[in-house]
């Protein structure tokens, strides 16, 4: 599949529509995908090598923090691995488009949705491609809400003990966990220094800037003996000032009203009136 | 049917299995003692992660995805709890073909204490889906088992065993229960550790004119059904003997096979009643907890006179220990 040629702003920007969408209805995990559009619209046109999804050579890409699928489903859609019109059974029981992604979908490598599980998955498919002799790498997406999580850090220690440098963890930082902000409860900083005493390269960008995205993948090193972490500086919410940093829009349903205000927000019309409630599902 | 037992050792069987397939990798969270000599006969396909279960199941995960065949092995109380949702979650989900090797399970754990007492290992791991649970009786069962446990497509949890032999096997056939010793008295129905006392008790009652059918079930899923109910069928008492939690086990098993069916014979657990048991050396837990022969002997022998005091030659108790 040549995705070269494919506009990132323009693609990214129809993306974070089909996430709009989603959250009408019966309501999706909206800020976290926002966050992750970008990072996940460049992973596919510019870093991921794959022929094709089921490419027996392909790189893979495991989604780590489920919850964001949405964006995993709208670039999907962009890229022709499954049809736009797929996404309207958003939720629906004939379907398997829910909250966490699984391997129904094309494309998805593996299910998701128990955060610190699919790093130390990724560990055993880098193994695989090492055991194999193959130059194949494993990107795994990992929230900043989810480095709370113990098994992370064990798979990071096992991870450089076995010098899994085929393996290349992308953090979403945007600076929340479901309902509070990171630094207030469980304070991740200084992640960097933490990452790198654990023995990761680790490369930090701004996860909304596509040419800052590509310097940061263009460092990736070949046969370092180390993984690499790729700290991605993001915006809860990304893309609607209205909702843009809100530790209450985690998971929402919106009206069919506010979805279309919201669609409006996101073409930089005005900025919705918003009156879903906040839902604590955490 | 071709005797498939063997005097061969687990690991040398494993490692066997592994040189003959590529897709085999034998993994460990540091506990080496049932394949020290594996590093070096498997390079590469011999994953060590230290002491990290929870990653190492989804590793394991991770490697089945690819294709391979993952043996992971650590202590049972550590792989079936501090890992347990990474079986089921990663594992169990997709059901992929991980074969798990839970090191020194129930009595097995000895004078370790309940920490490591892994006595609702079999409850846990029946309890997902598509998971198959294999508690051969001692080592020699376990290496004949290995080779079918290999073979199928589905995830494995195995008690590991290194007791020697004290029973005379028969062919292995996963799925397959096999009858050590004949009986209508009452039928023994066991897996595991308590094989041998459990033969050894049918032995000691025997001398009392009790006769009793010892079944080594072998496997609780798939479960012989057709052998339970036959011996549900020939005998006139079912007694479980398990060392594990009365809650989720064997007893547990039988109750709801039998509830399913509609018909329920007499059925009397031993088993551990809501505690851990008394860490110790092997042989003093065993005749502290009466799962040793005698202990056996005189448990099954009372249970029985219970219900028909007037029927057995000696219902008494066989020696001081009881």
């Amino acid at each position: 599949m040549e995705r070269d040629h494919i506009d990132l702003a323009a693609t990214a920007l129809r993306v974070r529509e089909h996430i709009v969408r989603m959250s009408g209805g019966g309501g999706c995990f909206i800020g976290a995908s926002l966050s992750c559009a970008d990072l996940l619209v460049h992973l596919y046109c510019r870093v991921l090598r794959q022929a094709s999804v089921d490419d027996p050579g392909r790189d893979y890409l495991l989604l780590s923090k489920g919850h964001d699928v949405p964006a995993l489903y709208g670039t999907f859609a962009e890229l022709g691995i499954i049809p736009k019109e797929r996404l309207q059974n958003h939720l629906s029981v004939d379907d398997n488009l829910y909250w966490h992604p699984n391997r129904a979908i094309p494309g998805v490598e593996f299910h998701s949705g128990s955060l610190g599980h699919l790093l130390s998955v990724g560990i055993g498919v880098a193994m695989d491609f090492k055991l194999r002799g193959s130059e194949q790498r494993v990107f795994v997406l990992l929230g900043d809400g989810e480095l709370n999580e113990g098994s992370i850090w064990e798979a990071l220690l096992v991870a450089q003990a076995h010098k899994l440098d085929n393996l290349i963890a992308i953090v979403d930082r945007n600076q929340f966990q479901a309902n509070i902000a990171t630094e207030d409860l469980i304070p991740l900083e200084p992640l960097g220094a933490k990452l790198r005493a654990f023995g990761c390269d680790v490369i930090e960008a701004d996860g909304h800037n596509f040419s800052a995205l590509d310097e940061a993948f263009a460092t990736l090193k070949k046969h370092s003996a180390r993984p690499a972490v790729v700290v991605a500086h993001t915006v809860r919410g990304k893309g609607l000032p209205s909702i843009e940093r809100r530790a209450d829009r985690w998971f929402v349903r919106f009206s069919a009203n506010e979805v279309e205000q919201l669609l409006n927000e996101l073409h930089g019309l005005h900025n919705a009136a918003l009156t879903a409630e906040p839902l604590m599902v955490r | 049917m071709m005797s498939n037992l063997t005097t061969q050792s687990y690991e040398d069987v494993l490692g066997q299995i592994a040189e003959a397939d590529e897709r085999v990798v034998v993994m460990t969270a540091e506990n080496r003692a049932a394949i020290r000599n594996l590093p070096q006969r498997l390079g590469g396909r011999f994953i060590d992660v230290g002491i990290c279960e929870q990653t190492m199941l989804g590793a394991a995960a991770g490697l089945a995805l690819r294709g391979r065949v993952p043996v992971v092995h650590a202590l049972a109380a550590f792989l079936t709890m501090r890992a347990f949702e990474f079986i089921r979650t990663d594992v169990g989900i997709a059901h992929l073909p991980v074969k798990m090797v839970g090191g020194v399970p129930g009595v097995l754990s000895e004078a370790n204490g309940p920490t490591h007492q892994a006595i609702e290992d079999v409850s846990l791991m029946r309890g997902i889906p598509g998971v198959q649970v294999v508690c051969p009786a001692d080592a020699q069962e376990l290496a004949a088992a290995l080779p079918s446990i290999m073979a199928s497509p589905n995830p494995c949890y195995i008690r590991h065993n290194n007791l020697p032999a004290r029973v005379p096997h028969q062919p292995y056939e996963l799925g397959h229960a096999e009858r050590l010793t004949e009986g209508s008295d009452a039928a023994i129905l066991t897996y595991g550790a308590l094989v041998g006392e459990a033969f050894e008790a049918a032995a000691l009652l025997r001398v009392r004119g009790i006769n009793v059918r010892v079944v080594n079930l072998r496997s609780l899923v798939p479960l012989d059904t057709a052998e339970v109910d036959a011996a549900a069928r020939d005998c006139a008492m079912l007694i479980t003997v398990e060392d594990h939690f009365l809650t989720g086990g064997l007893f547990t098993i039988l109750a709801e096979h039998f509830i399913k069916r509609g018909q329920c014979p007499r059925l009397t657990p031993i088993a551990f009643v809501e505690r851990w048991f008394r860490p110790a050396l092997l042989r003093d837990v065993l005749e502290f907890e009466r799962m040793d022969a005698t202990g056996l002997a005189n448990r099954v022998a009372s249970a029985l006179s219970a219900v028909a005091p007037g029927r057995l030659v000696n219902p008494g108790v066989i020696n001081a220990h009881a």
